[in-house]
């Protein structure tokens, strides 16, 4: 059967996946990236991966637009005005998604919804009720669980409904995080923050200052966190995402010096040489910086995008190599030194990767931002990013110190997720607690669940069991990450993280 | 009041360390056990902690990794003529000494000052909200617990006090002022139920009750429910009213008798239904208190 007619004919597909389904097909009819044959090698056996962006870039993966320019200025395009209330600036906001682009069809940034709409907060009732239709609008036509918000660092009456109203609707849209900052954060938000992440999976705890630091560092001011935990500078975002699945790539070296001599760097450059050809095509050929109405308002600026490299199966990668090297090597996540050659491998890549220039694009100066992936749902034996394999995971602070210096090498993103015991739920200031000592330690990024809520985050991104579910018993889910998240809970184990008390 | 004399640069004896904890007060916190304790709790859980080790070397024999040595010693505090050391890089904590020892106690609680405590917290600190000082009964050594207290405190980890309320705290106002607050067992309200429960008066916890909840220093008052062993409907009104009464925001907990860790002979005692839980924590709400947990 054709691709386009096997999607036609999937009965578990909604319409509106159909649609995305048969455009991704139409995108793959024409192939106009030129790539070498080796790089195709490492692309056929899984080794460099641009995880389903298509054949041919016409919009960027990650689109993070400037929605404060967007509310003080409307869009002539759109034929809005700025909004002059709750009701309006909620409405804006749901127009302007749907004009988003991503590879998805669905937005994965929404803004961060606290700030931009707690001007409008007026009376706290209707703000209530008008935030409330307000994210079930976007659960309900936004169907897909990379879509993300953020609020914080600071307290407000819009981020506190949206807890509120988050823990209400027990949805598994949007994505959320918090920005953390231990001087700017009240400890009553942060612990209404946790209480509710205790309950529906989110929001995230993401290290505001250390995002901050960075983003001003590189120049580009404001950051969002976008999808599963992706740091982007706010008016701009990503234009490629491409991974490097190390755990595939290990097995082709002779030992740990032809892998850190010849194997990685060779990967590595044949990875960036791929990045390139599709940042070209993007900005040379597709026209979007040209005609996109975001770009001619100012709502996202070519110079503020910057591309992703991505790696995953870290841990896969240094047991293997620690393995083949002295005998009585421990595993990842457990011994000093196996967890050395790990941080050296990622210094190694990072060193390569930041000596590497694109003319253009001008954000961090042409130098593209680490990414620490979380994993496509056909992986298997694969952990996302840096993370220790699922069932081989340390003591909850032994494990968030041993994750936390592989965090600074991962602007764009990286994150651990820990499940905890529903009992946990009586004390959510423990949460706080966990997520300060780990910013203490460098962490980046933290995300928490119950074992016993129905919202979980599969690797980066949240899905209802309940949907699983539904989609095992034959039928069809609003959403197009609960396929995703049903494989990765079989081919990941992603229900049987270790329990935290 | 008058100045307390700076407390002598008080050791603790210390049965044990667990470095976090997220069921021993807010967020997580590090829970210092100290050794010994004045009463005789039936429903008692870690019984292992209630006598101080006094050396006579039965438990060596027992332990299967040779962590335990005694060796010859002589002195008033060494009526065995042995002395019972204890190798920690050795011990594989299977619980065969504790289950070897007649009298209440284990040859694993050591000696060591406020500032080694907090030290030995290390890496964990950073993710603590703060300590708990629990027993054994902390009370027995206030020297050492008030300077924990403040040696704690100073490291940016307030210490809560578990405490059966036998001591005095109000004759204790230094101790009082460097604890964040206190966690108070109310064990039964009829004197001689409490006797027969504890084998201890409850007096001084009363006193305690209500010293504690004036002072604003009451973060918790506990409750074990069992059935039939005191009259748990009159104990839970009255602990509530005395918070009530004294405008006490601290929290009532009841708990139910579980058998874990409970001595054989008293692994029997009737657990409560969930009915009687419900009715009791109703009892609590009704008279006035701001938050009734039950676990």
């Amino acid at each position: 059967m054709s691709a386009s007619l096997s999607v036609i004919t999937d009965r578990s597909l909604t319409y509106q996946q159909k649609v995305a389904a048969l455009a991704k097909v139409g995108e793959e009819t024409v192939r106009p990236l030129s790539i070498d044959p080796e790089t195709q090698a490492l692309r056929d056996a899984g080794v460099v991966c641009d995880l389903f962006e298509g054949s041919a870039p016409y919009r960027p993966r990650y689109v993070v637009p400037d929605y404060e320019r967007f509310m003080r200025r409307g869009s002539a395009f759109l034929g809005l005005e700025p909004p002059r209330d709750i009701w309006e600036a909620t409405t804006a906001l749901l127009v302007l998604y749907r004009h988003v682009p991503s590879i998805t069809t669905f937005p994965v940034y929404l803004g961060d919804l606290d700030a931009l709409l707690e001007p409008f907060v007026r009376d706290e009732a209707e703000a209530r009720k008008a935030i409330g239709l307000f994210l079930l609008s976007i659960d309900r036509t936004l169907n897909d669980s990379f879509c993300h918000a953020d609020i914080g660092p600071d307290a407000t009456t819009a981020g506190r409904l949206i807890l509120e109203l988050s823990r209400e609707q027990k949805n598994a849209v949007p994505n959320l995080s918090l920005k953390y900052d231990p001087d700017r954060t009240p400890d009553d938000f942060a612990i209404l923050a946790a209480a509710t992440a205790l309950e529906v999976a989110k929001p995230s705890f993401a290290n505001h200052r250390l995002f901050a630091s960075e983003f001003e560092a590189m120049g580009l001011g404001d950051y969002a966190i976008a999808s599963c935990y992706n740091g982007l500078a706010k008016g701009g975002g990503s234009c490629t995402l491409v991974r490097m699945n190390l755990a595939a790539l290990s097995p082709r070296s002779k030992g740990l010096d032809d892998f850190m001599g010849r194997v990685l760097p060779d990967a590595v450059e044949r990875q960036l040489s791929y990045m390139d050809e599709r940042v070209r095509f993007l900005v040379d050929e597709s026209g979007f910086f040209e005609s996109s109405f975001l770009v001619a308002e100012g709502l996202i600026r070519k110079e503020r995008f910057s591309a992703m490299f991505g790696l995953v199966g870290l841990a896969e990668c240094a047991n293997d190599l620690a393995s083949r090297g002295s005998s009585g090597a421990g595993r990842f996540g457990h011994d000093a030194d196996t967890d050395a050659l790990a941080l050296s491998i990622v210094d190694r890549i990072a060193s390569i990767v930041g000596s590497h220039r694109v003319g253009r694009l001008e954000a961090n100066g042409g130098r593209y931002l680490m990414h620490a992936q979380v994993g496509i749902d056909s992986d298997r034996g694969v952990s996302p990013g840096c993370r220790v394999p699922i069932g081989e995971e340390p003591e909850l602070v032994e494990h968030i110190i041993q994750s936390a210096p592989f965090h600074r090498y991962f602007p764009s993103g990286i994150g651990d997720v820990f499940a905890f015991e529903p009992t946990a739920k009586s004390n959510p200031r423990q949460l706080l607690d966990i997520v300060r000592g780990g910013f203490t330690h460098g962490l980046r990024y933290l995300s928490a669940y119950a074992a016993d809520a129905d919202v979980v985050r599969i690797t980066g991104y949240l899905v209802k069991r309940s949907e699983i579910a539904r989609l095992n018993s034959g039928g069809q889910s609003l959403q197009d990450t609960t396929a995703l998240g049903r494989n990765a809970v079989n081919n990941l184990g992603v229900l049987e993280r270790r329990l935290r008390s | 009041m008058t100045a307390r004399a700076a407390p002598a640069p008080a050791r603790g004896v210390v049965a044990r360390i667990l470095p976090r904890s997220a069921v021993d007060g807010p967020g997580n916190r590090a829970v210092v056990f100290l050794q010994g304790c004045d009463f005789d709790c039936l429903y008692c859980h870690n019984p292992e902690t209630r006598a101080l080790c006094v050396h006579c070397g039965e438990c060596a024999p027992a332990c299967p990794s040779g962590a335990l040595t005694a060796r010859p010693a002589a002195g008033p505090e060494r009526p065995f003529g042995l002395e019972v050391a204890w190798d920690a890089t050795r011990c594989v904590d299977c619980g065969a000494c504790v289950a070897a020892c007649r009298r209440d106690s284990s040859p694993k609680a050591v000696a060591m000052s406020a500032e080694e405590v907090v030290a030995s917290l290390g890496r964990q600190r950073a993710f603590l909200s703060g300590i708990t000082v629990s027993g054994g009964e902390c009370g027995l050594q206030p020297a050492f617990l008030e300077s924990l207290l403040v040696a704690s405190r100073a490291a940016g980890l307030p210490g809560l006090v578990d405490t059966n309320g036998s001591t005095d705290y109000a004759a204790l106002p230094a101790l009082v002022e460097a604890a964040e607050g206190f966690m108070l067992d109310v064990k039964a309200w009829d004197e001689d139920e409490h006797r027969a429960l504890t084998g201890a008066s409850n007096r001084a916890v009363i006193a305690n009750l209500r010293f504690l909840a004036a002072a604003g220093k009451l973060y918790e008052v506990r409750t074990v429910v069992v059935p039939g062993s005191f009259d748990a409907e009159r104990t839970v009104r009255e602990v509530s009213r005395a918070l009530v009464d004294s405008g006490s925001a601290a929290r009532y907990k009841l708990i139910r008798f579980r058998p874990q860790g409970v001595r054989a002979r008293w692994r029997g005692l009737p657990v409560p239904d969930d009915d009687t839980m419900a009715a009791l924590a109703a009892l609590a709400r009704a008279e006035g208190v701001r938050e009734v947990v039950v676990v």
